[in-house]
């Protein structure tokens, strides 16, 4: 069903969630191949962050299994961890650090390179407040600074959970930008999205196809 | 620098940078220790006698105040998650985040306690085993303090879940603390009861990172 320019290096199969006691989808099933896109639509509750968490490892599936170039990811968690980025709806941001020391930690802690700090600011046209605390950012800005932590080191999946949520024009097309970037280099990406977005090529899995039928 | 060093360098920025975490636990040591001299009258001998119970029982109470907020800030910001996805192990980041509430409080409560004992006519020979023992026992407290922060995480009222929780696992903490303090100046040997809480930190050094994982896990998910 998802079209994919190649082999299917990420793919599900009959894959559920639940959350607490409610069943949020079931036998949900997509391929995702090298420079892939997935695009996740549906209305608030059918499980898109749900799907998001589940593919980055956060919480395990209750059936089905994901696989990574026909392994399961299960097997690895470890570095399942190692090839993906993770942007929740949550930003991260600390108030009283500045731009560059929150950037910096996570740089460290991805085992990214200092120079690359400057130079993700620099591409969300952050570098002009790298050295004021994130409080004086706006919801706006913090949503770039948490998208910047994209940039640090490479990985080859994306899994973005509502990235255009309050950004402006220009910011959005920086994110397409980047996207198409990472796409082109081979880069894998997920999204969740109630906006259309310009991604060429990219499939559409609406999340209420999967939504489990309700008891009358 | 590792991972777990990053951890520990930005809990403690952020511990001092906000200032009020670590500022309004010694303030609360300082000013709940000055009152017991007002409370009780300042008869030299009452002082000396309580003295050291006064001081761990208060060190108890300021390293709680700010434990709740040892998970519950990052897990609200999405910090948590976001950690959960690097190299850094849950046990090692539970372990890096007390070892950074410890110097954030502990500490500085460690390097007080000597000043209020002089305010609290404590016997000049209980100095040195109330300053050992609170080199041994504080990063203890923050240690059982995480597994309880991990509980409470998530919880309604937190911070007082967090207190039912912890204050009896300090117990042995403060029995130890104080019959250090309390056998030197009794003229007795304070050191079996130091040796306890040497003990008492090994054991919560090998069973704390990892029982505040598992309780993290399940909120996490």
């Amino acid at each position: 069903m998802a079209a994919t320019s190649a082999a299917p290096r990420f793919a599900a199969r009959a894959l559920a969630c639940r959350r607490g006691e409610r069943l949020v989808f079931r036998e949900l099933e997509f391929a995702l191949g090298a420079a892939g896109a997935l695009v996740l639509t549906g209305p608030n509750g059918s499980g898109k962050s749900s799907l998001l968490r589940v593919l980055a490892g956060l919480t395990p599936p209750v059936a089905g299994e994901l696989t990574w170039e026909g392994r399961s990811i299960a097997e690895d968690p470890a570095q399942h961890r190692a090839r993906l980025r993770f942007i929740g709806h949550l930003d991260a941001v600390k108030p009283a650090l500045t731009l560059r020391e929150w950037l910096a930690f996570w740089a460290g802690l991805a085992g990214a390179e200092r120079a690359a700090v400057g130079a993700a600011l620099a591409r969300f046209r952050l570098e002009g407040r790298a050295e004021l605390p994130c409080r004086v950012l706006s919801a706006g800005q913090r949503r770039r600074l948490s998208l910047a932590r994209l940039l640090l080191r490479p990985a080859p999946l994306w899994l973005l959970d509502e990235p255009a949520t309050g950004l402006d024009d220009d910011s959005m097309a920086d994110l397409l930008a980047l996207i198409a970037e990472h796409r082109a280099a081979g880069g894998m990406v997920v999204l969740s999205t109630h906006q259309p977005l310009a991604l060429p090529g990219a499939a559409a899995l609406a999340l209420e196809r999967f939504a489990p039928r309700r008891a009358p | 620098m590792s991972a777990f060093l990053l951890v520990v360098r930005r809990d403690l920025r952020l511990a001092l940078r906000q200032g009020s975490d670590a500022a309004l636990v010694l303030a609360f040591f300082v000013l709940a220790v000055v009152l017991f001299p007002l409370g009780v009258g300042p008869e030299p001998e009452l002082l000396a006698r309580i003295a050291a119970g006064v001081l761990w029982v208060m060190a108890l109470l300021a390293s709680l105040l700010s434990l709740d907020r040892l998970f519950q800030a990052d897990y609200e910001d999405g910090s948590l998650e976001a950690l959960l996805l690097s190299p850094l192990s849950l046990g090692a980041l539970v372990l890096a985040k007390s070892l950074a509430h410890w110097l954030a409080t502990g500490l500085p409560l460690l390097l007080l306690a000597p000043l209020l004992a002089l305010l609290l006519q404590l016997d000049g020979d209980g100095f040195l085993p109330l300053a050992l023992g609170m080199l041994l026992g504080t990063p203890t407290l923050s240690l059982i303090g995480a597994v309880g922060a991990a509980l409470a995480l998530g919880a309604r009222r937190a911070g007082v879940l967090l207190s039912l929780l912890v204050l009896p696992l300090y117990i042995p903490v403060l029995i130890f603390g104080v019959a250090a303090v309390d056998q030197a100046v009794a003229g007795s040997a304070s050191r079996p009861h130091l040796l306890m809480l040497g003990a008492l930190l090994l054991g919560a050094l090998a069973l704390a990172p990892w029982a505040a994982a598992a309780a993290l896990r399940p909120a996490l998910e």
